[in-house]
């Protein structure tokens, strides 16, 4: 199967800094060097001051549930139901949709805290998790 | 401002049969809708000067090649998702007014059922604006609208207190209103309860809050309201339309309120474009991909308040007899998922007089929305 279809991240010239970090087990985000301002998904430009100079920072990997969902439905092979999908809010305030693993559905709600834990899923790949904080 | 209000005119619309198997292809689906609308118009293939089809599937070119058209002057497509349907009318009103073409056809289809689902989505029919969604949201089994959309209403069910009964309302009024519709696929009647009972798909969204998979296409035909006059039906003018997009339109995590929609700002430029208030809209078209999307929309295009859609879909206020009917062909939901234009289609056949058993008494003014991608949104007024 090519990476394509086992629905992995494909890191390009914008993107690679991020899966480098998530291979090392930490969560690169990118801060603008002209008005501080943090942005996630990773990309070339401030939506703030439109600057192009930017820093990449270590996130702390800990944030809070913004929304989550529980997936019922199976809606391809790779990914057996069920599974909880969130919005993550970062201490940085930038937002991700992640995973929440070793969490009881029952147990969700926004403003949960949670913080990282990283999922080696091939070699090349790994990928950035949340887990509530006990 | 140059102004649209009023400057061109639906005359045709068409339609194929809305199934689950429809046993020809896309491209056949959707010249049967085109020639229908066509012949509705009361004009020849050639007449028509303006192509804009549907965003995915068969293109201009297609067309161009099957109609034999000896002279096609404009086309453009509109990569709005599920909001094309109505943005391109946008796009037809400017190509007429400004004169660049005289007759517009807009066509889409889709094989939603026989050759859609999650692997056409996902390994496919990747459309450039999806990079975000296949490299941030699909590796952790985000991948499809029904998931994207869930984040959102939970998110709203957290802030304002919206209950899935209030989802189940949305169903049941698309249902009735199915049940009078003679294309509609989905005829058994449903009560909230049944919503209730209905599997979860992803919470907060059960069964009954999604739209259907299905086969088909429709068509409208636009032109100058001059050439309208002389032709077959009653015009239905084009009063107000509009396209709005969100902040962060590829990456719906990245906006500072996820409860607001492209159409907030829509809305607005479209209304005041028709010269007209949100009260005096008689009957509407909500592209209603699930249950909650249309609360949503309810709310950002000022039926009521932020927060209030909820309430403001209860106790039939949304089914024909109430203050607002609301997908009075039964929508996405139960009627077809023909990517909104079955939406506008409605609104014209309401305007006509020709809507049937599902008739609005005395419908003068129509809107419809379109919803798409992550949250693009397009809106137009009509009126007869």
């Amino acid at each position: 199967m090519t990476q394509t279809q086992k629905l992995l991240p494909i890191p390009d010239l914008d993107t690679k800094d991020f899966w480098d970090g998530c291979r090392h087990h930490y969560i690169l985000v990118q801060r603008c060097r002209n008005c501080g301002t943090f942005r996630y998904y990773p990309r070339p430009m401030c939506h703030n001051c439109n600057s192009m100079d930017t820093e990449w920072v270590r996130a702390t990997g800990k944030g809070k549930i913004y929304s989550w969902t529980v997936t019922t439905h199976q809606f391809h092979p790779n990914f057996k139901p069920p599974y909880i999908i969130a919005i993550v809010e970062l201490e940085e305030g930038i937002r991700m949709t992640s995973n929440i693993m070793d969490c009881d559905p029952e147990e969700l709600w926004i403003g949960m805290p949670v913080e990282v834990i990283f999922d080696d899923i091939t070699s090349k790949i790994t990928l950035p998790k949340f887990k509530p904080v006990k | 401002m140059f102004n649209l209000r009023d400057k061109t005119a639906i005359v045709g619309i068409g339609e194929t049969e809305y199934s689950r198997n429809a046993p020809v292809s896309l491209l056949s689906l959707e010249l049967q809708a085109a020639t229908s609308a066509i012949e509705d118009v009361g004009l020849s293939i050639q007449d028509i000067d303006g192509i804009i089809p549907g965003f995915m599937g068969p293109t201009v070119e297609d067309f161009v090649t099957n109609f034999g058209l000896k002279d096609l002057r404009y086309t453009v497509t509109v990569r709005l998702g599920g909001a094309s349907a109505v943005a391109s009318l946008q796009s037809a009103a400017m190509a007429i007014a400004s004169g660049v073409a005289q007759t517009v056809l807009c066509v889409t289809g889709w094989k939603g059922c026989s050759e859609g689902g999650i692997v056409a989505i996902t390994e496919g029919q990747a459309l450039p604006m999806m990079s975000v969604t296949h490299n941030f949201e699909f590796p952790f089994g985000a991948l499809v609208p029904v998931q994207w959309y869930a984040l959102q209403a939970k998110r709203h069910i957290y802030e304002y207190g919206t209950t899935s009964r209030q989802f189940g309302a949305v169903a049941v009024a698309m249902r009735k209103h199915a049940m009078l519709n003679p294309k509609a696929i989905m005829k058994t009647p449903i009560t909230i309860e049944d919503h209730q009972n209905s599997r979860m798909i992803t919470v907060p969204f059960r069964l009954l809050d999604c739209c259907l998979e299905s086969d088909g296409a429709a068509a409208v035909v636009v032109t100058s309201a001059e050439k309208a006059r002389d032709l077959k039906h009653r015009p239905v003018y084009i009063m107000g339309v509009a396209e709005g997009h969100p902040d962060f339109p590829n990456y719906i995590p990245g906006r500072a309120k996820i409860t607001e929609l492209g159409l907030k700002k829509a809305a607005p430029r479209a209304l005041v474009m028709a010269g007209i208030t949100i009260n005096d809209i008689d009957v509407a078209e909500i592209y209603d991909c699930f249950t909650w999307n249309v609360i949503c929309q309810l709310e950002d295009l000022g039926f009521c308040k932020k927060g209030e859609g909820g309430p403001f879909v209860e106790n039939g206020r949304i089914e024909l007899g109430g203050d607002l009917p609301v997908n009075t062909h039964g929508g996405l939901l139960s009627q077809a998922h023909i990517l909104g234009m079955n939406h506008v289609v409605e609104a014209v056949a309401q305007l006509r007089g020709d809507a049937g058993l599902a008739q609005v008494k005395d419908a003068e003014i129509a809107l419809v929305t379109g919803y798409g991608d992550l949250g693009d949104g397009s809106v137009v007024i009509l009126r007869r």
